[in-house]
């Protein structure tokens, strides 16, 4: 199993590879598009804000090699958010891969959102023995909207979507790295795809 | 929906917990990293390590502290102490903290919050903020709370959110240490007036304590140290409680 997770200089990456090692994986950290191409699984994180990420990405040339990776790739948090065709956030073009525009809480609600949230709306095999209404972790100001390739929703102010999915990218707005028990139950599902 | 969080806070010294910790069953109450786990394991929603003896000298063994943290718990912790520039908080991140805190740092330097906001995000930027009602006045403290200043709590608040401040962390120190219960009044007006989750803390002593900080102090999340360490308020015990309460909180 040849697991990476892509490092293009945002966020906190350490924590996705404990959380792996926990699970008896070494995940490798590359922005080496071979590397990447040539991996079991890809993980796509992200922490920070948008347009400055997406700047990173497309100097290292990794916007273009990401869409076309054709192996079970995961987006978090950030990295979901950048995988949506538009976010607010900078008013950023993302990299298109999920249908769905990302936009910012209104002022109704403490933003950002911190802590732990429900999932509900299960579907797919990434949340297989996770059951509804379990708790995730979340740090975010900025949400995908409902859509068609939502594959968790969570309520906060509105009903939005926490977890996505086409073809074979994935991504989730919740840090499974940081998310106890059920968290890591998520990345053996997505180790096991 | 968004829960409601407990997080139980770890005093640190040259890597290990300070006094005041008694569970049951540890093989080692001083090491921070079996410490964390267990609170993890018990359903804390988040941790905090505070260094209280932050100097350079022992800012290695810090690090070293927040590594193995970070390689064994699977749950989100701040780390806060010594803290005053933008490569102290590169550093601790790289080793795995997902937040940090700062407080006096941030005081006599109040840029520093922009700084950090924008260079990693105000989702790990926390600043605690210590205070004393004197003469019906919330003034902020320095330095643990010994060094009073002339800032106002309420107008220091909304000028850390302004800043970039991901959340603040405020801590009472009429109601430190007194187990009578969270300053409730004040952090009420705090969740009021900026639009970023408040951590409460001083003041724990009974369960019914957290049920009032949650409701009448709106708190998002409490903090607490000496309650939990001693296991005179057991976690679950205590979410189970306010779920009865019908305050939301992940068990």
């Amino acid at each position: 199993m040849k697991l990476s997770i892509v490092n293009y200089g945002a966020g906190n990456i350490k924590s996705i590879q404990f959380a792996f090692q926990r699970l008896g994986y070494e995940a490798i950290l590359t922005d080496n598009p071979e590397e990447i191409k040539t991996s079991d699984k890809v993980i796509f994180p992200g922490v920070g804000e948008a347009s400055s990420a997406m700047i990173k990405l497309q100097q290292s040339g990794l916007d273009q090699l990401i869409p076309t990776l054709k192996q079970p790739v995961l987006g978090i948090c950030l990295g979901m958010q950048l995988m949506c065709k538009h976010s607010e956030e900078g008013d950023t073009k993302g990299l298109g891969i999920f249908d769905v525009n990302v936009k910012r809480f209104s002022n109704e609600v403490k933003v950002p959102q911190m802590g732990w949230n429900t999932i509900s709306n299960l579907k797919s095999d990434l949340f297989k023995g996770i059951k509804e209404k379990e708790h995730m972790y979340l740090v975010h100001s900025y949400y995908a909207e409902q859509c068609e390739e939502s594959i968790a929703t969570s309520d906060y102010e509105l009903e939005y979507a926490s977890a996505l999915e086409n073809g074979n990218f994935y991504g989730v707005q919740f840090h499974p790295e940081k998310s106890s028990k059920a968290g890591e139950q998520l990345l053996k599902n997505f180790i096991e795809l | 929906m968004l829960t409601k969080r407990i997080v139980p806070c770890l005093d640190i010294k040259n890597g290990r917990t300070v006094k005041g910790v008694n569970f049951v069953d540890l093989r080692d109450a001083g090491d921070p990293v079996v410490l964390a786990k267990q609170y993890a394991d018990l359903g804390a929603d988040e941790l905090v390590f505070l260094d209280i003896a932050a100097t350079l000298e022992n800012r290695k063994t810090m690090h070293d502290m927040v590594l193995k943290v970070a390689e064994q718990v699977n749950i989100p912790f701040t780390v806060g102490g010594g803290i005053s520039s933008i490569e102290d908080v590169d550093n601790l991140l790289h080793c795995g903290a997902d937040k940090v805190s700062i407080n006096s740092s941030a005081v006599k330097r109040p840029e520093l919050i922009n700084e950090l906001s924008e260079k990693f995000g105000s989702q790990c930027v926390v600043v605690a903020i210590d205070a004393k009602e004197v003469d019906g006045e919330w003034l902020v403290h320095l330095a643990g709370g010994t060094i009073p200043t002339e800032l106002n709590l309420f107008d220091w608040a909304k000028e850390v959110e302004q800043r970039g401040a991901g959340e603040i962390l405020f801590t009472s120190m009429n109601h430190d240490g007194t187990k009578a219960g969270f300053a409730n009044e004040a952090l009420a007006k705090l969740s009021d007036l900026v639009n970023i989750p408040i951590i409460a803390s001083g003041g724990a002593g009974t369960i019914q304590h957290f049920v009032d900080t949650f409701k009448d102090g709106k708190a998002d999340a409490a903090l607490a140290a000496s309650v939990f360490h001693f296991g005179e308020i057991p976690i679950l015990e205590l979410k189970e409680e306010l779920r009865i309460k019908g305050i939301p909180v992940r068990i």
